[in-house]
């Protein structure tokens, strides 16, 4: 049993997908201008890491070793377009909203990589816990972030106006680079530092080192 | 076409401002030679496999496209994705026995990065936003090789960054990953300046 919880308050923190292992940040800088958005790409890509990894899990003793990277991507691409239709089909707005980024949850690296080095050497149950595990840490990054742009860049979350901007007489004015593709970048190289000013054993070890200060320049 | 080109290269950059194939981004502009590598690699593929989805999807899989074959009631437009994938995987097959065969010298220098290539989402972005903006073959043509001139530009220009950024004193948290990051930031800053320059 706390062997199962491991695998799903791991990759939470200490080893988050997005900050820690590098993986599926295309599509996590992307959707996140909104909380709509990163709310609605959170739970497709956790639902479809769980459904793929549990699926991939059970046959995995039948599947030979030279298909299984296309039989991997066949599954994770089906399960996609299933996704996508549901998505068309019961919250239009936010799928037009979302464009092609749903499409690409079939080359996120988060779902392959849990599933090649995951669920395809550990059974149904553990493979499970572990997607979900690290789905709800992608949409833990997700959500931090998009709160941040939404926020700075429109004084609501979800659409909800929350300060009163200065365009409706109040006090805020609205940060528009929030809602432009490079604050993604630094609110992520941001929440890095900050992960790891916290557990300093994250820290990369630097290539060269500066030579110490010569003394009474 | 001109405009299409240089939007792709400059205000639509796929990396930079639409963060397709970030992971790789990252993960492979350590050396400037490895970039440059990648970066024609991705020109390459890109040029070869939009147009090629632009006619898979113009002729089997729009709607009403399968009039030819008789069958003017069928949309196949859902099957996108997996047809997309599909299609990738086999051109970088094949291109790289191509290129073992024609090319052994410049198979040596990119073969590494091709394999790499299947799963990275600016291909497959590359055609999903040909898709969704309605582009004709010709425009697919312009439009692939500029979007991969733009991920290579950008990958090149990062490389180049990161191979100086090694020697700086930076604070410890923000040491390789972090920095990376802001330093793409303000790439993309930069690069999303052109928006308003081009017509």
């Amino acid at each position: 049993m706390t062997r199962g919880l491991a695998h799903l308050l791991r990759p939470l923190i200490a080893e988050n997908p997005v900050t820690r292992q590098i993986l599926g940040i295309c599509s996590a800088l992307a959707v996140t201008t909104s909380m709509a958005t990163a709310l609605t790409m959170s739970v497709a890509l956790t639902a479809v890491l769980c459904v793929a990894a549990a699926i991939i899990s059970a046959i995995r003793h039948h599947v030979p070793g030279s298909v299984r990277l296309i039989l991997q991507i066949t599954i994770v691409a089906s399960l996609v377009i299933v996704t996508d239709e549901l998505l068309q089909a019961y919250a239009f707005a936010v799928s037009q909203r979302l464009s092609i980024f749903v499409g690409l949850i079939v080359t996120n690296c988060i779902v392959l990589a849990r599933i090649e080095s995951f669920a395809m050497r550990n059974p149904v149950g553990a493979s499970v816990l572990d997607a979900l595990g690290n789905g709800l840490g992608y949409s833990l990054v997700l959500l931090i972030v998009a709160a941040i742009r939404e926020f700075c860049g429109t004084g609501g979350l979800f659409g909800v106006p929350l300060v009163a901007t200065q365009e409706t007489g109040g006090w805020f004015q609205p940060f528009g680079l929030m809602r432009l593709a490079p604050s993604a970048f630094f609110i992520i190289g941001l929440l890095i530092w900050a992960i790891r000013s916290l557990r300093p054993e994250q820290v990369e070890i630097p290539e060269h080192r500066l030579a110490p200060a010569r003394g009474g320049s | 076409m001109t405009e299409i080109f240089l939007t792709a290269i400059f205000a639509d950059n796929l990396a930079l401002s639409f963060f397709l194939g970030i992971c790789t981004f990252l993960a492979v502009s350590q050396r400037l030679g490895t970039a440059v590598g990648l970066g024609l690699s991705v020109i390459l593929v890109q040029g070869v496999t939009v147009p090629l989805n632009a006619v898979i999807f113009r002729y089997l899989l729009a709607d009403g496209a399968l009039g030819w074959a008789g069958l003017p009631d069928i949309d196949l437009s859902f099957l996108r994705i997996i047809a997309f994938i599909g299609s990738i995987a086999a051109t970088v097959q094949i291109l790289e026995m191509l290129l073992d065969r024609v090319a052994p010298a410049l198979h040596r220098s990119l073969g590494i990065f091709l394999p790499l290539i299947t799963v990275n989402c600016a291909i497959l972005g590359g055609s999903l936003f040909m898709v969704e903006r309605d582009y004709g073959i010709a425009e697919s043509v312009v439009w692939g090789f500029g979007s991969g001139a733009g991920w290579a530009l950008a990958i090149t220009g990062f490389a180049a960054i990161r191979e100086r950024l090694r020697y700086s004193d930076m604070p410890e948290g923000l040491r390789g990953l972090g920095g990376a990051f802001i330093v793409t930031g303000l790439m993309s800053l930069g690069f999303s300046a052109f928006g308003g320059a081009l017509p």
